[in-house]
């Protein structure tokens, strides 16, 4: 424990209050950098949702159980539930809003959308995000390989097959966009 | 009225193509809104206090700690709530805030709404509340043998909650007429929805100074009803927005505590109100599966053909009402729906117990019987040595025929189904071959395309559609429907789409708003695409007239040789005549004013006129084969299912990428359910207050199939379109969940020749089965014996081939 977390728990045994009372953060969110004036206790989740506006991040149990609230810290995901935020000032964050290009899909995107992939879209944010992280690591994943990178988000709807037909597609259209930018 | 549209169209722009569905990009970007999702200034935030008992009396409630806790706007008691409500008039037995009696741990008894969540749940540990305990009751059983204390003061008697008996021809005199009669006792235990999103809501009061209730529910409009019941008011003053849901599954079709709640503090306070349950409340709102116990008498021909089957079913009903009454009927009025049946009679008791309450769950209390039946069914095959397949195909039900208790069956495609599914699956070369611990299963089902009643008595419709088209082309369609996930916005935009001929994006959806949108009873009960699509196909061929008769003026031609394909108008007989679909809509505002239309559908009236009847008809039915295939591991117990081959009789798939994935879904549940989902409880020592407490109310301790679980499925679409739906279509979203537990239990049977009556199916019972196996004991678990049930004296009603004109014969039974 550093001296300043020591000094932030011996003023809050003096005033309670102190753990509400709000600081200021500074995130970089899908490229672009935030100030957030918030209380200390929130997790990134919180953050992200309530007071950055960026709801595309959703919540089936905040507490580590689901995937839905996955996003990516510095390419790795990460389920924000379990993140204070005051532990990602100058960490790379990217949500689901940060995906698409401008108003084109990303392919994971599309294929979710085309394939099945999503049925009522909550798990979709945290099922893509992941995927995404595997995609950028393994271009062409085994199926085998996808379930495993996935089993941490549950999904109660489409029964995984569409998912993983819809990653299987996406990379698909990732490897042939990759093989025509070099030519 | 109700007519679908005549004759049944064949060629489709729309209708039958992979498409993306409406709703799909915003899903995938994360600009869906969901409840949750939704923030208005000055908006304060509700929490719940509940029950840590059982069953206790409330002897008092103070909130004044609570009140004067910084940060408090107000704090909420049952005294804040002096009407009940429920989701059927026949059990309006839930108050929004507890106020004399506590019924189950988690049982709201008070609110407080300050101004983060954080001060609501400080405030929350304030508020002292003194309560003295009560006996409780964990079982029907016990309910059964100690009719006090009575959970509810209505009912029956003593805890009974529903009691009923109806018997279609004598079903005693068959038996002891049959040449065997199968006695099998099965037991399904209790499951939850877990939709991914928790249930949230955000009520604010509008500029107008109404009440504007937005909310993840499946039935807006059954919500209505009891807002303006509860909080007293006109409920013309009540708006109610269901928010597209995370998943509903039933989950979300009882009106829940919290929406009063906040719906009340938004007019005390005058300020926007949220709340979303934490993943543990929304274990307590419950109203999933209930856990069943069944008795199955059948009597069969030595050829393996029924003769009359004699059910009994026993539910353990939670400590509230909630659909109740309609799940107890559903636990046995689909069973003579598949096989020809030629005497039934049902028997079914729902008792309370001090847990929350059950309701309806995908499949809405059929799954339970339809275990036992398909496992029974097995049993019988293999005890007259006939191939399962074959046995079922032998005896299914007829088209346009009804059934012994006065169903009628429209179209089926069952027996294509069942060849299908076992050619899939090389059922006839594998089955039996697969080696040691391997083995294959197979088992049908039936399922209602939405209730032919609505859940409070009237004679109104189930579904409207209301159509509004301008000069620019737009297309708008309203209608009370609600998005749960499985894709209704869809349904209705590519039904509107196809009707007119143009692209389904070009039409723009309203729904699940009573405020702007006409009446759709609710996402249930699989009524949607029939209820709602026959309305949009009424409502689109009324403009679609006026827009032939504009343009066939335009085009020189008559109205009825006018067609619409491709964003385009056109004569039939001379495609040279024609004029965009724009241009149409121009034509026909010029000459008969602004162009919009209404459509409506209400089901047929039930073929049978006893008391009771309405429970069980619908416009239509789908039809399910599955063939599973398993691996038992003889030394853990462990189940693995490699692979599962599923036959939907969908009548029409309209967006088959869609209807795929509410086949895959469903298996994906039924399966689920089959080898681990169970809402288990446990009761803690008397000085405990004997409370039943939930086992597993987390999404980790509460077990869920995962990626690494899930098989793979291969689904054959059978299209075989019904005339009572729109294009044909009927239901898939509740159907093929049926057929997979007893698939499952049937292939470990014919795996390691041990018989697991009951659900789910952990690898404790397969292990107990191979024990007893070894001892050369009967191999089977499940359950050992049916209680004594006071079931009352049965409904009588002859079945159509004995006579019978659909009422009840009052006076008989001397046998
Ligand atoms: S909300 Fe974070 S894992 Fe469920
Ligand atoms: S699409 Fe609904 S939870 Fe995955």
């Amino acid at each position: 424990m550093s001296a300043s977390t020591n000094a932030t728990e011996r003023a809050q045994a003096r005033d309670p209050a102190a753990a509400r009372r709000n600081v200021c953060l500074r995130l970089r969110v899908n490229g672009e950098e935030l100030e957030a004036y918030v209380a200390p206790y929130k997790t990134l989740l919180e953050v992200l949702r309530e007071d950055l506006g960026l709801t595309g991040t959703k919540h089936g149990c905040e507490l580590g159980e689901c995937g839905a609230c996955a996003v990516l810290i510095d390419g790795a995901p990460v389920l924000s539930c379990l993140e204070l935020a005051v532990q990602c000032e100058e960490r790379d964050i990217q949500t689901i809003e940060g995906l698409a290009r401008g108003t084109e899909l990303h392919p994971l995107q599309a294929a979710f959308a085309d394939l099945g992939g999503s049925q009522c879209g909550y798990c979709t944010s945290g099922m893509v995000m992941t995927a995404k992280a595997l995609l950028d690591a393994d271009p062409a994943p085994s199926r085998e390989r996808i379930k495993e990178a996935l089993s941490g988000n549950i999904c109660r709807c489409t029964g995984y097959q569409q998912i993983w037909e819809s990653v299987e597609e996406a990379a698909r259209v990732l490897r042939a966009e990759k093989s025509e930018a070099k030519p | 009225m109700n007519a679908p549209e005549k004759p049944l169209k064949t060629r489709f722009d729309t209708v039958g193509k992979p498409r993306r569905r409406v709703d799909g990009r915003a899903k995938t970007i994360g600009q869906q809104r969901f409840a949750d999702d939704l923030a208005l200034p000055r908006m304060l935030h509700a929490k719940l206090a509940r029950s840590p008992h059982a069953h206790a009396a409330i002897e008092s409630v103070d909130v004044s700690r609570a009140q004067a806790h910084r940060g408090v706007h107000l704090v909420l008691t049952g005294a804040d709530f002096p009407i009940p409500y429920g989701i059927m008039p026949v059990s309006q037995d839930e108050y929004p805030l507890a106020r004399e009696r506590v019924r189950f741990v988690g049982d709201p008894v008070a609110a407080v709404i300050a101004v983060d969540e954080q001060t609501a749940a400080e405030a929350l540990d304030l508020i002292e509340v003194k309560y003295r305990p009560l006996p409780t009751i964990a079982s029907p059983e016990e309910g059964l043998a100690k009719p006090e204390p009575r959970i509810h003061d209505y009912g029956e008697q003593g805890n009974i909650h529903r009691n009923q008996a109806y018997e279609f021809g004598d079903v005693e005199e068959a038996l002891a007429r049959s040449d065997h009669v199968f006695e099998d006792l099965f037991f399904y235990e209790g499951n939850t929805h877990l939709p991914l999103e928790q249930q949230a809501s955000l009520a604010s009061i509008e500029g107008d100074g109404k009440l504007l209730l937005q909310t993840s529910t499946q039935n807006p409009h059954y919500l209505h009803r009891q807002l303006g019941r509860v909080l007293q008011m006109p409920t013309a003053h009540i708006r109610v927005m269901a928010i597209a849901n995370g998943g509903g599954f039933g989950g979300k079709c009882d009106p829940g505590n919290h929406e009063f709640v906040v719906s009340k503090a938004a007019l005390v306070l005058g300020r926007p109100v949220k709340i979303c349950l934490t993943r543990e409340e929304v274990f307590y709102q419950h109203r999933g599966r209930h856990p069943v116990l069944m008795k199955f008498r059948t009597g069969v021909t030595k050829d393996g053909r029924l003769t009359a089957m004699h059910l009994q079913t026993l539910l353990d009903g939670g400590a509230y009402g909630s659909h109740g009454p309609a799940s107890t009927f559903y636990t046995g009025v689909l069973t003579p729906v598949s096989y020809e049946l030629p005497r039934f009679k049902f028997e079914a008791c729902r008792v309370f117990t001090n847990k929350p309450a059950c309701g309806p769950k995908r499949g809405h209390g059929t799954p339970q019987p339809r275990f036992g039946q398909e496992v029974q069914l097995d049993k019988i095959a293999h005890a007259l040595g006939l191939d399962p397949a074959e046995m079922r195909l032998k005896m299914l039900t007829k088209p346009d025929s009804l059934t012994a208790s006065w169903l009628r069956i429209g179209s089926t495609g069952l027996g294509e189904c069942i060849e299908k599914a076992v050619e899939m699956s090389g059922w006839k070369a594998r089955r039996g071959k697969l080696g040691p611990g391997r083995g294959l299963g197979l088992a049908c089902s039936a399922y209602m395309c939405g209730a032919g009643v609505s859940i409070y008595w009237n004679k109104l419709p189930h579904s409207a559609v209301q159509l509004l088209l301008d000069r620019s082309g737009q297309v708008t369609v309203y209608c009370g429907a609600t998005e749960i996930g499985q894709g209704s916005d869809d349904v209705l935009a590519g039904l509107t789409a196809e009707a007119l001929g143009i692209d389904p994006v070009s039409v723009r959806v309203v729904t699940g708003d009573t405020g702007i949108t006409p009446i759709d009873l609710g996402s249930y009960s699989s009524r949607v695409t029939i209820m709602m699509g026959n309305a949009a196909l009424q409502a689109a061929a009324r403009v679609r007239d006026l827009l032939a008769n504009a343009a066939a003026e335009a085009l020189d031609t008559l109205p009825d040789r006018i067609a619409f394909s491709q964003e385009r108008v056109f004569a039939v007989e001379d495609a040279a005549k024609s004029m965009s679909f724009v241009e149409a809509v121009a034509a026909a505002e010029a000459k008969f004013g602004t162009i919009a239309s209404v459509g409506s559908y209400a089901p047929p009236k039930p073929p049978g006129k006893f008391k009771g009847a309405g429970v069980g008809p619908s416009p239509a039915y789908s039809f399910t084969a599955c063939v599973l295939e398993t691996e038992v591991d003889p030394a853990t117990g462990w189940v693995t299912v490699p692979k599962i081959w599923i036959a939907h009789d969908i009548g029409r798939a309209l967006n088959p990428v869609l209807a795929r994935g509410q086949v895959i879904g469903s298996v994906y549940m039924g399966l689920g359910e089959a080898l681990m989902e169970e809402q288990a409880f446990r009761r803690l020592p008397p000085k405990l207050s004997s409370a039943l407490v939930h086992r597993n109310p987390s999404m980790l301790d509460y077990k869920s199939l995962t990626h690494m679980d899930m098989p793979e499925v291969e689904v054959a679409l059978i299209e075989d379109p019904d005339p009572n739906c729109p294009y044909g279509a009927k239901e898939a979203g509740q159907g093929p969940l049926l057929p997979v537990m007893p698939a499952l239990a049937n292939a470990i049977h014919d795996a390691v020749g041990v018989r697991i009556d009951e659900v789910p199916i952990t690898p404790d019972k397969v292990l107990a089965a191979l024990a007893k196996k070894a001892k050369g004991e009967v191999p089977r678990v499940g359950p050992e014996r049916f209680p004594a049930v006071p079931y009352p004296e049965p409904t009588f009603v002859l079945p159509p081939w004995e006579g019978g004109d659909g009422n009840e014969l009052k006076g008989r039974k001397a046998a």
